[in-house]
Order: C-alpha cells, then structure tokens, then sequence
C-alpha cells in the first residue's frame, strides 16, 4: 500500500501508515463505534429522528457522524448462513477512507485539510471557512459541514441543560478535535500520553465535557462551528500512541486498527478463509492501490457488492484527471487561438 | 435459545464471535430474527413460549436415536435411580403430575421422590402452608443412602420405574412431527439443530447452551432451563470446557446481587430466609435446611458464620448467634406479591433502588397505581425515573385513573452515584467478581448505593442509641463498623469485601469455606465467597492480562467458589478419573500425586480418589462418592429428574403460555397448572384462545438502551440511535391489519392500549402452526414519559401471570390485538379497552 499522498513531506518524522480494516463479516451492529466517536471527539448528537429504516436512525456519515453502522435488510441469501437462508440482514459500520489520493485534501483551498505524519486526513478546523469544495471532492459522501449556531434548529430550546451555548462552542473551537498541524506539533513535542492532545489545555476539554453535564453534547447546545468535520482517524489519540476510539471500543473486533501493510496482510488472509469457507461473495473494498484512489487508509471486508452497502463501486478521485483536464482545455484554448488566427489570416486572404 | 446475545450482551458475544472464526458453529433458536440471527451460522425462527417443545423434542431424539453419552449419564447422572412406585407422569393424568391438589393449585411432591428412601423434603411441606416457593429447594434430598448411592438402582437403565425410562416415557411424543406442530418451524430445521447437537456433543467435543430472560420469563420459566438441563446432561456437556448452560444476566452484576439476596426468601449464599412458623429457632432451623450429605451438610457452619457477620461480638451460642434478630417471612412477599400488597394498604413504605418498575415490570400500569397508594417512597437513581415521577406524568393522569391532588405519596428522589464514582466489584454470568475502581468524586448530591446503606444505618442507630426497646436489639447490634474516607465519608468497600469473604478465630481473612465452624468461631457474609479476600488480598482487583498467564486465566479476577472456573468440573475426566479425551482434558486424577490436578481449580476434594467409596453414616462430602461430581446434590449426580426442589413437577412439560391463541397440542391442562396467578381487577387477563387476541406479542430488549430506559433515554448519544419506541410486525400481518410502515399502531390486551410507530421488516415472520398461521407483534419495552425520548411503555401490555417456583413474570409470550393509528387519548382509550374482552383468575 503507498503512503499517503503527501506524507514524505514528513521527512523523517513520517510515520508507518496507520489505518482501519472494517471486517463486516463480524460486526453485530451493535453501534458502539458511533458512541465511541462522539464521545471521544465531542461530535453532536444529531437529531432524534427514527428513520423506519431497519435499525439505522444515523442515516449517513455527515459533519456529526464520524462512524455510520448501515443495516441492510435484504430477500438474498446470506453468506454467513451458506445460502441457507433466503434473508439476510447485513451490518457495516463506515467510516472516512482517508484516501491515499484524498480529493477533499486536493481542492481545500485554505489548508485546513492536511496529511498527518501517519497518512491520514484530517481537517484543522480553525483553519477551515467552511467553503464546502471538499464536499464535493469525497467519492464517498463523508464530509459535511457543521452550520452554524443561528442557524440550528429552535427545537433544542426547551431541552439545553441551562448553560450558554457560547461557553461549550468556545470551548470545543478551542479544542480543534484534536487536530494539530504539523507545525504546532513540532512546537508542543510534548512526550507521548502526556495528556490528552498535544499543543492545547486538557482543562478546556475538561470543562466542556464538564458543563454540559449528560457527558455529550447535543447540536442544539453547541451550535455549530460553521466549519467541515469528519473523522480524524484520533489524531490526537494516535499522536499518544492509542487506538482510535471506535476501534477501542468495538467488541468483535470489526474494527481493526494498526498499521495499514499488517492490516492488509491479515484482511487478505481473512477474506481467503472466508472464500474458501464457501462465503464466495467475501472481497475487500479499497485495499487496492491501484484503483481509484490508489487505495484506503480505512479499507473492508464486505459480503457482497459495494452497492450492496451503498458504496460506490469503482470510486475515483476527483482530481484525478485533473492534468488531462488542464492538458485538454490547453489542446482546446491552443486549437482555438490557432482557429482564430487562421481565420485573421483566411480575411487578409 | 431464549437469548439475543448479540444485541443485549455485545461484550460477552465477542467469545462468540470469536469462537466462530475459529470454527464453531452458532445456531440461533428464537421467534425472531434479531443481530444474533443476523451472526448466527444457522438460524430457527419458532413460537414464543414452546421452547420446551423444541428442547423436548431434542432429548427425544437423544433418547430414540442412543445418542445420549453413555458412561457419563450412567454414573454422573440419576439416569438409574428408581423413582417411588406411586409416582405418575403427565402422560398417564393428562397434564398432571401424580400429588396434584386442584383446590391450592399445588403439588404434593411425595411421590415425585427416589424409591426407597423416607419422605423428608421441605419445599413440599411449606407448599402446603399455602405459600408458594417461598424457600428455595437445594435438591437437599436426605435420607438413607447406600454408600453413597441411593437405595434402588438399575445400573442397565432398563427398569420401567428407573428416571432413564421415565424420562423416555415423558418425552415419548415429542417428536419431530410434533416440534414442527407446536413451534411452527419445519421438521427438517429441528433435526438439523437436534444433529448438529448430537455432532458436537461427546468425548472429543462439546457444546455450550446459552439463554436469558427469552427463556425465564415464563409462567414455566424454570422448566425451560430444566429441559436445557436434561439435553446438557445426556449428551455429557455439564462439567466440561466448553459446554455448560450459560445463564445471561441483564444487568452488569444481577449475579451478584443474587448471591447477596436481592430477593426475598434467600440469605446472601442462597441459604432460606427463615419462615415464623417452621423456623422457629436456631436448631430447628438448621434441620430444617441441612442435608446429611453433599456440602449442604455444613449448612449450620455456613449460617452460623453469616450470623456472625451480621452481629459479631453479640451473636452467640447462648442466644442462638441473634437467629431470631432475622426477619421472618410467612407468605409469598416477591415483587408483584408487593404491590397487590400496596394497593391494598399492607405496604405502606418503598425503597427503590436501581430499578424502575412504572416501566420495567409486567403490568407496569398496575406498578405505577401501587406507587401512588404509597405514603412514601425512596427512589435511589440517575436521573428521575418514572417511578419517582408518576405522581406528575404517569399516563394514568390522562385517563382520570389517577390525579395529582390525590396521591399521597412522598417521594424522596436520591441521586445515585455512576459505576465509575464508586468502588466495588461486579458479578457477572459466570460467577466471576471483577473489581472497578473510582474514577472521580461524585458531584453534588449524588452518593454511592454503599455509603447511603452505611449512613442510613449509621443515623439510625445514633437515633436509637438511648432506647432499650428490645426490638431495637437488631438493629443496634449490628456489626456496623466500617472505615470512612472522602470528602464523603464513603465506607471502605474492600473492607466490605473482607467481610464478606470472612475471618478466622485469629481474626485473620478465611481461604475457603471448608474452614468455616458452627461453633461461632468463624465470621462470614457469605460462604460462596470464602476466598475472595484469601491472603488478605482483593482477588477480584486482580488484572493479569490473558496472554501472561495460561487459558483458564486464573489471575483475571475471581470466581466463586474458590476460583473454579467451571463447576462441577470432575465431571471433565472418566469415572476413574482420566480426562474423557485430550482435546477437553480440564482436571484429572493424578494418581502418582494421589490428588486432583489440571488447568483449573478442582471443584471437588483435592484428595479424595475416583474410587472413594463413602462408609455408610458418612456424612457432607464425605457421604459423595469419589465418580460422582455433583458435590452439592445429595447423590452427587447431575438430577435428570428433580426429585425435589420444584414446585411444577419433576421433568419439564410443555404447556402453553397463560395467554395464548392455541390449545395444548399433547395435554387438556392448557398452561401450567401450578401457574400464579393474581385474580383481581387490576389484573385482568386476556382470555385464552380468543380471537378478539389473534396475536403473540413479547418484550425484548435493544443494543441501544438498556431495560427501562433510565440510564439511555437520558443520553443523547443513545436517544438519538433508537429514538422512538415502535414495534416490529411482518408484511404479512401489515397486509392483514392495514398497518402502514413508519406510520402507527395501537397495541391492545385486556391491561390498557398503547402505541408505536411502525417497522415492517422480513426479519417478523408468521409462523404455520398446528394448521394455523399466527403472527408475531414484537414490543422494545425502553420506553416511558420521560427523558430525551419518550412513547408508551410495553410493559403496560402485559398481566401478572407467573412461575410458580419464583415468581417471574411472562412478558415472553402473551397474546394482543393491533390495530392501524394512534391510541385514543383520555377516557377514550379506558373505554376502547372495555371493549375487548377480559378474565379475572383463571377461568380457562
């Protein structure tokens, strides 16, 4: 698997890559992950909507969903049950891929999206202005953006816990989940687990957690940032030498988190079991780098078709054609400046 | 079977998840298809409530195809013990056990008993004093044994009268056919799992049988766990790594607190809460509750160190260690007992801690109305529960049913102090103590369950100090010294771990109960965790991770009793003691060590040999034979058929739940004979096989919240990922109903009506079932009036119909009408209700 695009700016401070491997064929959608995340990252709760669509109430990975469980409920045979069953009722939980050609990272025009030393893709959300260009740059869907305070739901009204919205936006903004450039982390070169992130006051995450009281903090108390948000793979937590939270918390071990060559390895070899056992369908899903997006930071092991999960089959890039694009419209800006030249000259004629 | 393991214990599923990478398969038994299914490398979809049916059906075809386990049922189990000649089957009385007395609805169990032995068995004897399993039976069966072997026995198992052919008999017509007709699944998925059982059982393998509450929540909960029992037994899977019935808990350490007495008529180590008029003092007691044989023969030694434990230095043998300081009881007074108890005056005063009945407990309608007939009540919780709260949004408000001016009940909220605020350990499912410490302080007002014991005790007696009222005596001689420290003045809970696990005459920390005296010169809270604190150490605070130590991993923790990890684990090596195979080898006899040896601890004497044969008179575990496991039973053996200790027969029958839309395909008695029920207004029932109640309806749980709510309703980050109550129905009942997928739906019994939104899902389908199709109407019961999100509680459905032997409800298995739309509002829906029909008792 390449590193990520980017990372050799590191130098010698680049790390090996880390990375998710998402092994469907054990999670039990049991949404730990989700929690984890929100917790762990300070996400909003993202509205009380119950769907009607099987036991997915989340919906979507978006700017207050970092990690989605799908819920697939399908007339087709099931896999794990060898066809046996004519029904099957399929769990993923998705994730940010944090691509090795990350098209939000190509067109953020401010910087705030940035490669870490570990090959991941994170948003510094100081820094971000909220433009939305990454939005449509994700092949996946995964970015969204967190509106602003004026302009959430009134709804929330008759439900904060009495504290001013202002302080936990403060704080949380403050806190930048956890994102610290590469510069500031130079700076801070504070030593491994000292505390929670590098380069800022635990005791302002502290307090945030504090004030609001119920240990989570709902949209409406917090407002918005107006900025793009997405999984950070725990920078913070990785910069201490930690698992990222949704895999910490993941209790079949569907989330697996390490360095991406050994997870490939170990997904190349589960996936082989699994074909073998009769699961034909069993393949993984971004772990190769040489499609689209030259592979995934966070790659799975699904049963079935992509589409199947609602991912797209062959993602690709964006920016990926970018230079041809250039190239062309050059060819084209060429033929036409020839075309009118000729025609100056065809009028002398 | 009976359990949704994934969804409701998702950390203890991931050994299941794991175990089926390694290539275990995992068969999933349920009426509905749930995340377990969904992981589950076979799923059977069957009927709520015939689980017995199907288990039945399993040791039939044990039975009728010899793939019972030979040599273990022969000697580990009462496979040839004969049974008394006046005994009769349901098969011979058409439902009934022999000793049926139709007037108290209750079983003389005399002739349930081993042939030649006198009649001496307690729970019988209490059953007629018109109570009913008040006493917990320990299978202390005493009398006259033969070297340790009962006095008639048929070692071919050929005798007509031997448990072997009764169990035969019994279990004769459940066959295949049979299974397919009453659970509605086909005949060739039963065999399947049948087989793959059979497969997987025997020398070189084993497997394991998991249930929870899908299986005890039953007006024949226990039997459910009996037929589990027998499979178990017979294909040789008790005793052995990997095999086993795994008893799910529902809450982290419900375990525990059974251990310690949560309930009514048990002291902590399941000893009997003594009874006022058969318990009169201490030695009547005593013989009352002791079995000569088996390690019940140190009864006395196990309740005089517990009386120890409560009153020290003023328990002694001249006043029978304070036995009479104990309460006594003298009826049923279980949790819905209680609250017929309240609303008739008799109760008057409630502590509720941890729990939420106003939406948790069957018939919660019912729960909320005997709430508010209290003058007072002590909620101890997180938040403000609807048991604390109905007096101000209970449902009953809206239909006049109850008014707000008119509840004279004072309620006294206290916030309760998170597991992460306090010290203490958990019990879970397989016996085994895990230590959590204190993280933080709590904030505010909110205290631990220990230290509002501690101070509640401790401010009592202060009050008291002055008074010589001897009924005072109890409670001011209590052992109640415990060290402080905080800003809260929290009581030591290592020091209350100590206690429990108990000292020595030196004062020093006991290492097992083997030690403990009934000469008062022993302490001890509770004679199961003897070993706890051995070496005064905290064993439970011990985290060695599993890669540093061996497979059993002793050193995680600790279990009781003294660190076994498995019970019953002489039962993993032969007769003579070798280990049935090397791949299940677990402990064996060491014959040059002349002792007990292997991976774990073994529950057995370390020393005595496989060929021990007990002199006659010998007595304790001294009376077990050295190839009989089962220390704690009289005989030493697995019991096929329970002689004693149950109150609704000795081998598992199926009858049909106390509400349900079919006649009993094997028997005219319908439903459990020997049922509880409660024949009052307020209780009415639906009235069986009728067709204004098509439906099957139950309870069940989700990932997402945890039982009644109150500790996720409250959470954003949990509201939001279920944040509505709905029920589930099939295509097919939609279609029937007219119910509109996300759209709503009123639910009807003969309780009240309630709504839920909608989800059709293919994961619900009906069942063809002795020639008829039912649906399914499944119910989440998180729900109540408050928190982030609220909707009617499903528990309000349900009646107060129970097991007999401990009074668990059946929300499993009930019957409904469902019907498209909202509920009405106000005295419409008590009028909508009066519309469907309604029993009061039994009148089936």
């Amino acid at each position: 698997m390449k590193p990520g695009d980017g990372v050799e700016t590191y130098e010698a401070e680049a790390q090996p890559r880390l990375g998710f491997f998402t092994d469907t064929s054990v999670c039990i959608g049991c949404k730990a992950c989700e929690v984890a995340c929100k917790e762990w990252n300070l996400v909003p709760e993202d509205g009380l909507a119950w769907t009607g669509h099987s036991y997915d109430n989340t919906g979507e990975l978006n700017a207050n969903t970092w990690r989605h469980v799908a819920f697939i409920e399908q007339q087709a045979p099931d896999p794990i049950k060898q066809g046996k069953q004519d029904f099957r009722w399929l769990m993923e939980s998705d994730v940010c891929k944090h691509c090795t050609h990350a098209g939000c990272l190509d067109v953020c025009p401010t910087g705030a999206i940035f490669r870490t030393e570990f090959g991941t893709v994170v948003i510094q959300d100081d820094v971000c202005n909220g433009c939305g260009y990454c939005v449509t740059a994700c092949p996946f869907g995964v970015i969204g953006k967190r509106e602003r305070a004026a302009a959430s739901s009134p709804a929330g009204a008759g439900r904060t816990s009495g504290q001013s919205p202002d302080v936990l936006q403060t704080a949380v903004a403050s806190d930048g989940l956890g994102v610290i450039g590469k510069r500031e982390r130079a700076a801070a070169s504070s030593p491994a687990g000292a505390g929670r992130t590098s380069g800022q006051s635990p005791d302002v995450l502290q307090t945030a957690v504090a004030s609001d009281g119920l240990g989570a903090i709902t949209k409406r108390e917090l407002g918005g940032d107006g900025g793009m948000h997405k999984c950070t793979l725990c920078y913070d937590r990785l910069q201490n030498g930690m698992e990222p939270a949704c895999a910490k918390a993941c209790p079949t071990d569907s989330i697996q988190f390490g360095p991406l060559d050994e997870l490939v390895e170990r997904a190349r070899e589960r996936c082989g079991d699994l074909v073998e056992a009769g699961v034909s369908e069993a393949r993984l899903y971004l772990a190769d780098e040489n499609d689209g997006i030259g592979g995934a930071g966070a790659f799975f092991l699904l049963l079935d078709e992509p589409e199947v999960y609602g991912l797209p089959p062959q993602p690709i890039v964006p920016t990926k054609n970018l230079g041809t694009i250039w190239g062309a419209a050059a060819v084209a800006a060429g033929a036409l400046a020839v075309g009118v030249a000729a025609a100056f000259l065809r009028g002398e004629e | 079977m009976g359990s949704n393991m994934a969804e409701n214990h998702p950390v203890g599923f991931q050994w299941v998840m794991e175990a089926r990478l390694k290539g275990a398969r995992v068969i999933h038994v349920d009426p509905r298809f749930t995340r377990t299914s969904a992981a589950a490398n076979l799923f059977v979809s069957i009927r709520a409530g015939t689980d017995i049916a199907f288990l039945g059906g399993v040791v039939n075809y044990i039975l009728e195809n010899e793939r019972w386990f030979d040599e273990y049922v022969k000697h580990y189990t009462n496979a040839p013990v004969i049974i008394d000649e006046r005994f009769k089957d349901t098969e011979d009385l058409d439902g009934f056990f022999s000793g049926f007395d139709p007037e108290a609805r209750v079983y003389d169990t005399s002739t349930w008993h081993y042939s030649g032995l006198p009649v001496q068995e307690t729970a019988g004897e209490r059953s007629k004093g018109g109570t009913k399993g008040e006493q917990s039976g320990h299978g202390a069966q005493a009398g006259q044994f033969v070297h340790g072997e009962p006095p008639e026995e048929d070692p071919t198992l050929q005798h007509p009268r031997c448990v072997f052919q009764l169990l035969r008999k019994h279990f004769r017509r459940y066959t295949p056919e049979l299974v397919s007709r009453v659970c509605g699944c086909t005949k060739e998925q039963f065999l399947e799992v049948a087989e793959a059982l059979c497969e997987n059982s025997g020398r070189e393998r084993t497997s394991a049988i998991v249930y929870s509450v899908g299986w005890t929540q039953h007006t024949v909960g226990v039997q459910y766990i009996r037929t589990a029992a027998i499979v178990q037994l017979l294909l040789g899977n008790i005793g052995r790594p990997g095999g086993g019935i795994v008893a799910l808990r529902g809450h982290a350490s419900i375990q525990g607190s059974t251990d310690m007495a949560t309930l009514y008529n048990i002291l902590p180590g399941y000893m009997p809460m003594p009874h006022a008029k058969q318990d009169t003092d201490l030695a009547t007691y005593i013989d009352n509750h002791s079995s000569t044989i088996g390690w019940w023969g140190h009864f006395d030694a196990f309740f005089t160190s517990q009386l120890k434990a409560f009153w020290g230095e003023h328990a002694t043998k001249e006043n029978d260690f304070c036995f009479d300081y104990l309460p006594r009881i003298n009826a049923d007074h279980s949790t819905y007992q209680t609250a017929f108890d309240m609303l008739d005056g008799k109760v008057t005063g409630f502590f509720l801690l941890g729990e939420n009945p106003g939406v948790g407990s069957s018939h919660a309608k019912l729960q909320r109305l005997a709430l508010a007939s209290l003058d007072w009540l002590v909620v101890r919780d997180l938040y403000e529960i609807e048991s604390a709260s109905f007096w101000k949004d209970a449902p009953e408000l809206e239909t006049g049913e109850l008014e707000t001016e008119k509840i004279g009940t004072e309620v006294f909220l206290m916030p309760a102090a998170a597991h992460v605020e306090k010290d203490g350990a958990f019990t879970n499912t397989q016996r085994l103590l895990q230590w959590h410490f204190k993280a933080l302080e709590p904030e505010g007002d909110r205290r631990s369950e220990l230290w509002f014991m501690y101070h509640l005790g401790r401010k009592l007696r202060e009050k008291l100090a002055d008074s010589d009222d001897p009924r005072d005596k109890p409670l001011l001689e209590l052992a109640w010294q415990y060290a402080t420290s905080g800003p809260y003045e929290d009581p030591s809970a290592d020091q209350v771990l100590r206690e429990i696990n108990g000292v020595g005459p030196d004062g020093s920390a006991l290492g097992t109960y083997a030690d403990l005296k009934s000469d008062g010169s022993t302490a001890s809270g509770c004679w199961l965790y003897v070993g706890s604190y051995a070496d005064e150490e905290n064993k439970p605070a011990r985290k060695v991770p599993g890669q540093e130590q061996d497979w059993i991993a002793k050193k995680w923790g600790w279990a009781w009793p003294l660190n076994r990890r498995i019970l019953y684990n002489r039962a993993s090596a032969d007769p003579e003691g070798k280990p049935w195979s090397e791949r299940k080898k677990l402990v064996w006899w060491d014959t040059a060590q002349k002792k007990w040896v292997g991976a774990d601890n073994p529950d057995f004497q370390e020393e005595k040999p496989p060929t021990y044969v007990p002199p006659n008179g010998a007595r304790a575990e001294n009376a077990i034979a050295g190839d009989h496991p089962f220390i704690l039973q009289s005989d030493g053996r697995g019991w096929l058929f329970a002689a004693a200790g149950l109150m609704d027969g000795p081998m598992p029958t199926h009858y049909e739940p106390h509400e349900s839309p079919f006649s009993n395909p094997l028997y005219s008695q319908r439903s459990n004979p020997t049922r509880q029920l409660f024949a009052r207004r307020e209780n009415p029932y639906n009235p069986a096989e009728s067709d204004a109640y098509p439906y099957v309806v139950w309870t069940y749980r989700l990932t997402e919240h945890h039982t009644a709510g109150g500790m996720t309703r409250t959470l954003p980050y949990l509201a939001e990922l279920q944040p509505e109550f709905f029920c589930e129905v099939s295509p097919e009942l939609a279609d029937e109903r007219e119910l509109e997928h996300g759209g709503w739906a009123t639910i009807v019994t003969a309780r009240t009506a309630i709504e839920a939104r909608v989800l059709v899902t293919e994961r619900m389908k009906p069942l063809v079932v002795d020639g008829r199709k039912v649906h399914h109407v499944g119910v989440p019961y998180h729900w109540g009036t408050r928190g982030l999100t609220t909707g009617d509680s499903g528990n309000d459905l349900f009646p107060v119909a129970l097991d007999p032997n401990v009074h668990i409800q059946e929300v499993k298995a009930a019957t409904c009408d469902i019907r498209p739309g909202r509920r009405p509002r106000g005295k419409a829906l008590t009028e909508l209700v009066a519309s469907y029909p309604r029993t009061v008792g039994d009148e089936a």
